[in-house]
């Protein structure tokens, strides 16, 4: 019985604490202020399932909103993966991965910086050749001194380090989703300005998707192509910039329709990230149906739990009679049976935890080791354990302490 | 053997028939469905790719300081520094062939097209997906050529993957060719790859596509094309001596950096082996039916340890009455039976209700997740387990129970 409550609170634990990892909020504090812009840019023959316009933009849509910047924040995002030249005679070059962004990015998601800050307004303009590192690159290159003001090479350019980030690598990747499908890596290397990046040709790494064929080649072919290759964030901090936003962009739809651009009616949307990383089905399929199927073996042992504690309690009707004779009240044998229960399941419990922590331990053999990585064993989860353990228990232990409770103490002490 | 004292007799113990019943109706439920996603995990994981997966590896370079450009003197400089290395790895002694290709079955990236059999034909025929390559491609994948002919060398271009020219020869798979052209006369005939026309020289045995998580109805409709892609990450497909593979791999990555050291090549995602390869692809796959295998079993071991457990409290409640049958002349083996024709009868209507809710059960996955409805003969099988598994735990407590001696029924409960 132990041994059952304990296998079936482990199974429901490893599996929740995987889903957990994968569906925990990146940015709790201020993703309900966070938006994702979607417009209709390819009509009815490029539209997703249920209607769905594409989930990221083309580059002249991309652009005409940071034009427009209607938002108290916004930053066009597109994945870069250049190569760094260490200024260290004889080192090998580095492939490193990261993102063209604005300067409204960086206070948008509160990024966490070690030395220096983001760029301002004028740098994205000017298209200044400023970057910002993550700490592990700031290891590779500067020992972890604070670089800000020294210049990196990347791909035969130098660019001014203005910032270092602390360890940032949100996961879910909130901010680029349709690339990264929401988990993986170490976390970005560096961010530049989005639109020095492209004026130096510096091509897309992500993911394109495309409803026609580019009309000409190359990176200049793609920003002129309808494909969609562009994140796009914004933030709105209350209900009305929100509606104000939205029928912003149907006004800007609109403009597109009246302009000839469009011929459709326009088909908008502008989801908060909780909403957008469900659109997207960041947390995999395969991790919600296994933690229903873990959900079933606790229903299970549980019903096998009822079973075996209705045996075990009435097994005793002899000295539940005796008990009751000697005047022991209904309370009395509720509680002792109870307890009894509760009991079970703490020892329950405590098996769970041992194999909680062997079932953790061992997601990272079958699992992909990006979601591997983010399973841990915690002290919340650890209580959860216990608790739900406990509380499972009480409620299989109710109904055969109720039949107890109802054993007659003159049958039991006549027959014996 | 007759029905009704036994039935009677169930009618004492409502709440822990009802409990076992449960117990089974749930298990069975919760492990057809389990060993449905299995078997497709499984099938999905045993699917063949085409190639010549045991020899085979691939290695994917960056060149720094490669010029970003898309004018002609920038492709023209990437496309000689792939050349040069092809040529380097050629040298290679462990190495038996080399091509210039960006896919492999399973390693994810994948270039995807939809293909018309007319112009300007709204819905495509078909989506595929692409392998770019040079004319080395076929035999080094060990693809099987199956009609018509392989790329020749002066058929090879080179652009980047931006670029919209359409190379004016084509080779597809099988399946897509039967999809294209039903009565087997695709050889020759002209094809239309977003609107752009190519001719179709040759048709390849089954070959996947490069991704193996799209699970799909075209994931064996391929189209090769003679093109070297230019970009500052190049890709090449090689294949080893039998039995060599390991030292081919150090040797390759030996030769690269020998050649050029100006490149990145990590162990990560530079030197690739198809079982690593195959690995990195399935392992989600693996994972799942491992997980749900593990489920089952402890499902099953719970559900009998239930039953077990239940009939002994019986068996323990019962000796008397137990023992005046014997005394009455009850056989040793008409206890035993009595015990297992009471589980069976449990164990039936809980089966009968864990069909229902398997059923269910599937149907809201079905709602809820890309699932297939679950067949027949998995609640039959999975039904017939369950009574198995109920008469085999029932074994030992009614066979205790028919080991109760007579006498018992002179003695006092």
């Amino acid at each position: 019985m132990v041994l059952a409550i304990g296998v079936g609170v482990a199974a429901s634990m490893t599996t929740y604490s995987v889903f957990r990892a994968v569906s925990g909020d990146p940015i709790p504090w201020k993703s309900s202020k966070l938006f994702v812009p979607q417009i209709d840019m390819w009509g009815p023959s490029g539209r997703g399932p249920n209607g769905e316009p594409p989930d990221s933009l083309d580059y002249a849509d991309a652009m005409a909103l940071m034009r427009d910047h209607r938002a108290k924040r916004q930053s066009a995002i597109y994945a870069v993966a250049p190569s760094v030249i260490p200024t260290t005679k004889g080192s090998q070059p580095v492939n490193v991965s990261g993102y063209g962004v604005y300067s409204g990015f960086f206070p948008m998601v509160d990024a966490p910086f070690l030395f220096g800050s983001g760029w301002n307004a004028d740098a994205d303009a000017a298209r200044s050749a400023v970057v910002v590192i993550s700490s592990t690159l700031n290891d590779q290159l500067f020992g972890g001194h604070d670089s800000v003001g020294k210049t990196i090479d990347i791909e035969g350019k130098d660019y001014r380090v203005v910032g270092v980030l602390n360890h940032w690598n949100p996961q879910p990747i909130f901010f680029d989703v349709s690339d990264t499908g929401g988990f993986g890596g170490d976390g970005p290397d560096l961010f530049l300005p989005f639109e020095r990046g492209v004026a130096v040709g510096m091509p897309n790494s992500g993911s394109q998707n495309c409803d026609a064929m580019p009309t000409s080649s190359g990176f200049v072919g793609l920003q002129q192509s309808s494909c969609v290759w562009i994140s796009y964030l914004v933030e709105l901090d209350d209900a009305t910039s929100v509606s104000r936003y939205r029928s912003y962009l149907d006004g800007y739809a609109d403009a597109q329709q009246a302009a000839g651009r469009f011929t459709w009616a326009k088909n908008n949307r502008l989801r908060d990230v909780p909403a957008f990383m469900d659109f997207e089905h960041v947390v995999p399929d395969d991790t919600r149906v296994s933690l229903l199927v873990a959900l079933g073996l606790l229903v299970v042992c549980l019903v096998n739990t009822v079973g075996l504690l209705l045996a075990k309690f009435l097994r005793r009707s002899g000295e539940i009679g005796v008990r009751r004779a000697l005047g022991a009240p209904r309370q009395a044998i509720y509680a002792q049976f109870l307890i009894e229960a509760g009991t079970v399941g703490a020892a329950g419990g405590v098996l769970g935890l041992l194999l909680t922590g062997v079932g953790v331990a061992s997601v990272s053999l079958v699992l992909p080791p990006y979601i591997a990585a983010l399973a841990k064993v915690d002290f919340s989860l650890l209580a959860l354990t216990l608790v739900l353990a406990i509380v499972a228990t009480l409620l299989a232990g109710l109904y055969p302490t109720f039949r107890a409770s109802r054993v007659q103490p003159a049958w039991q002490l006549k027959s014996n | 053997m007759r029905f009704h004292p036994i039935i009677a007799a169930l009618k004492q113990h409502k709440a822990g028939v009802v409990l076992i019943a449960l117990q089974i109706a749930l298990t069975l439920a919760i492990v057809s469905n389990a060993v449905h996603i299995i078997v497709q995990r499984l099938d999905r994981v045993s699917r063949p790719t085409g190639v010549d997966e045991a020899n085979l590896f691939r290695v994917s370079t960056l060149f720094v300081g490669a010029p970003l450009g898309d004018d002609k003197a920038s492709l023209d400089k990437l496309d000689a520094l792939q050349l040069s290395d092809v040529d380097a790895l050629r040298h290679v002694p462990d190495v038996v062939s080399v091509s210039a290709s960006n896919a492999m079955p399973l390693q994810g990236g994948i270039w995807v097209g939809g293909v018309s059999v007319k112009p300007n034909q709204k819905t495509p025929t078909s989506t595929f997906g692409y392998y770019y390559g040079d004319e080395q491609m076929i035999k080094t994948l060990g693809v099987r050529l199956i009609a018509g002919r392989n790329f020749n060398a002066g058929e090879v271009i080179h652009h980047t993957i931006n670029d919209t020219s359409m190379s004016p020869v084509s080779i597809v798979s099988k399946h897509l060719a039967d999809k294209l052209y039903p009565h087997g006369d695709v050889l020759g005939k002209t094809v239309y790859i977003d609107n752009k026309p190519t001719t179709v020289i040759g048709i390849v045995d089954a070959l996947q596509i490069s991704n193996a998580s799209f699970h799909v109805t075209w994931d064996y409709d391929t189209v090769m094309q003679p093109v070297r892609l230019s970009g500052a990450v190049a890709n090449y497909a090689l294949r080893a001596k039998p039995g060599r593979l390991r030292e081919a791999l150090r040797e390759s990555r030996a030769a690269l950096f020998a050649a050029d050291p100006m490149r990145v090549m990590p162990a990560s995602w530079g030197l690739l082996s198809m079982a690593e390869i195959r690995d990195k692809a399935y392992r989600g796959d693996r994972g799942m039916a491992i997980l749900m295998m593990g489920v089952c079993v402890v499902l099953l071991g719970v559900t009998a340890a239930g039953i077990v457990g239940l009939t002994s409290f019986w068996v323990g409640q019962r000796r008397r009455q137990i023992g005046v049958r014997r005394a009455l002349g009850a056989r040793r083996i008409d206890i035993l039976r009595y015990f297992q024709i009471e589980n069976l009868l449990i164990a039936s209507a809980g089966v009968v209700i864990g069909v229902l809710l398997a059923q269910g059960l599937s149907l809201w996955l079905m709602s809820h997740y890309e699932m297939p409805r679950i067949p027949v003969t998995y609640l039959l099988v999975g039904a017939v387990a369950l009574l198995m598994i109920g008469q085999m735990a029932v074994f030992v407590p009614a066979r205790r129970a028919s080991l109760v001696p007579p006498v018992e029924a002179t003695r006092a409960a």
